[in-house]
């Protein structure tokens, strides 16, 4: 990873039930986003790490966030196609997954970087196998597995990711 | 005629040659399998660079197979879309500009229309109209296809493929590559019923699939301590029993509602033995008759590819070709927007 956050940096903790209360966060996190978009004349996407292992609930996550968007398709998992587009009322979510990554070279070859150049919103599974090719995280989100929950860390590694983080607290 | 097809929309370079009058003549493969068997991977791994080195050399391979020359070819299929744009550039641009070469028709074909249609090159072919399950790594739907190009979803995954569930589960059990047929063949040594895991959207009312909770399940379920490396083969038994029964009772709900009897079946997942044993079961209740295509063109080839030009072509359905060869992929295309 690019860099290691430091202590100071905002993070938000908490501790999540079940499916809804993941969804329930993916829901909050839009509301933060639609705060902050659009960004004025950005040439740089909002990337947000997803990390967690299989099972953990980052896709549900996902799915919870688009549909608060205004999203009425399916979600489906990226693990086959790499990136699913979304665009939900002028703003592009592109949510990746780069678990079939055996080597990160791969996300260079398959010309995934070129995502990254546009503005929008990069959502992203898995993003240790693109490293250290893969743009560095505004936001990184972890799911931990928790009794039968999960524990959920919203950590800002941007001045852009600490505002969101700042939207969301209210 | 003879149609040279290529698939690369995603892991595997698939090149066939078709002929119009004598069906197929060959067809060759590259897949990546013994390659990621040693990194332990999951589902076939990225090949856009490999791509671009196989198809030419399959290419060779199969005029060579066949005894044709390049100057035999009457048009090049390729497959235009949905998949990952990189790797679709190479088997369009590879296509188009051997058939600006040879000054014949380019066309582009639909991933899946090639998967659906690949059943009918066995050699006990259905008519139609039919319904087709298509369940692989990536795709798990279901459709009604009442002749060549007339294709409409009746319902899919509305998150995991029954195949990337297979693998990933494989993975949460700690089993080697490839996952998906590593956990089926545990399976054939465990009884399912000891685990009780989720039949999740069995009565939905609908025809869409959800897998992901199923691995879900499998996950609480181990790392609970509650799976003994003993068990391991009831508990894979029990995953596959509900994945399969899934997907047979959404088929045979999927005739009901189009009033149909012929089932076809596509994609990897259909090579398994389980499934095609309940699919079997399931549809002779109904009447119905299940077919399937050959074993070897039940993963990405190119030899439907060149087999659905050539339908294509047969009934006047052929995609008009841009006459300076300009061309362009569809990484993300619904096959029911193919026009005609």
């Amino acid at each position: 990873m690019s860099h290691v956050p430091d202590d100071s940096s905002p993070v938000i903790r908490m501790h999540l039930n079940d499916e809804e209360a993941t969804l329930a966060l993916g829901a909050s996190l839009a509301a933060a986003l639609s705060a902050h978009f659009p960004l004025p004349t950005s040439h740089s996407p909002l990337v947000i790490y997803l990390c967690g292992d299989l099972g953990a609930g980052k896709t549900t996550l996902v799915r919870g966030l688009l549909r608060a968007l205004g999203h009425g398709g399916k979600v489906k998992s990226p693990t086959y196609t790499l990136v699913e587009l979304y665009t939900v009322s002028n703003l592009n979510l592109y949510h990746f997954d780069f678990y079939r990554l055996n080597q990160p070279e791969e996300y260079l070859d398959a010309g995934l970087d070129e995502y990254f150049q546009g503005s929008g919103v990069c959502l992203v599974e898995w993003p240790d196998k693109a490293a250290p090719y893969v743009a560095a995280p505004d936001l990184r989100l972890e799911l931990v597995l928790d009794g039968a929950g999960r524990q959920a860390s919203l950590r800002a590694e941007s001045g852009k990711g600490a505002s969101c983080l700042s939207a969301m607290r209210g | 005629m003879l149609v040279l097809g290529i698939e690369s929309s995603c892991d595997e370079t698939g090149v066939a040659l078709c002929d119009s009058e004598a069906g197929l003549l060959a067809h060759a493969l590259h897949s990546q399998i013994s390659l990621h068997e040693e990194y332990g991977g999951v589902v076939p791994e990225l090949a856009s660079r490999d791509h671009l080195r196989r198809v030419l050399p399959l290419t060779r391979k199969v005029l060579l197979e066949a005894g044709r020359e390049l100057s035999d070819l009457g048009a090049v299929a390729y497959t235009a879309g949905p998949g990952l744009a990189g790797a679709l550039l190479v088997g369009a641009g590879f296509a188009e500009s051997l058939a600006f070469a040879l000054d014949v028709p380019a066309l582009p074909i639909h991933h899946l229309e090639g998967h659906l249609l690949s059943p009918l090159l066995a050699k006990d072919a259905p008519r139609f109209p039919f319904v087709a399950l298509l369940v692989s790594g990536g795709h798990t739907q279901l459709m009604r296809v009442t002749g060549v190009g007339q294709y409409e979803l009746l319902g899919e995954t509305v998150d995991d493929a029954a195949g990337e569930a297979f693998d990933k589960t494989a993975k949460l059990l700690g089993l080697p590559y490839p996952g998906g047929p590593v956990l089926s063949k545990l399976a054939d040594q465990g009884k399912p019923g000891r685990y009780k895991l989720p039949r999740p959207m069995l009565r939905s009312g609908d025809l869409d699939f959800s897998f992901s909770g199923l691995k879900t399940a499998v996950l609480t379920l181990v790392r609970d301590g509650k799976v003994a490396a003993t068990d391991q083969a009831d508990l894979a038994a029990e995953f596959q029993e509900a994945v399969v029964e899934v997907l047979a009772a959404k088929a045979v709900a999927a005739l009901k509602q189009c009033r149909m009897k012929r089932l076809v079946v596509a994609g990897g997942v259909g090579a398994n033995r389980r499934l095609r044993q309940k699919l079997d079961e399931a549809v002779r209740k109904v009447d119905g008759r299940v077919f399937y295509p050959e074993l070897e063109l039940c993963t990405d080839n190119g030899a439907m590819i060149a087999f659905a030009a050539m339908l294509r072509l047969r009934a006047g359905l052929a995609p008009e070709t841009d006459a300076g060869h300009a061309f362009s992929v569809r990484p993300r295309w619904g096959l029911e927007t193919r026009e005609g």
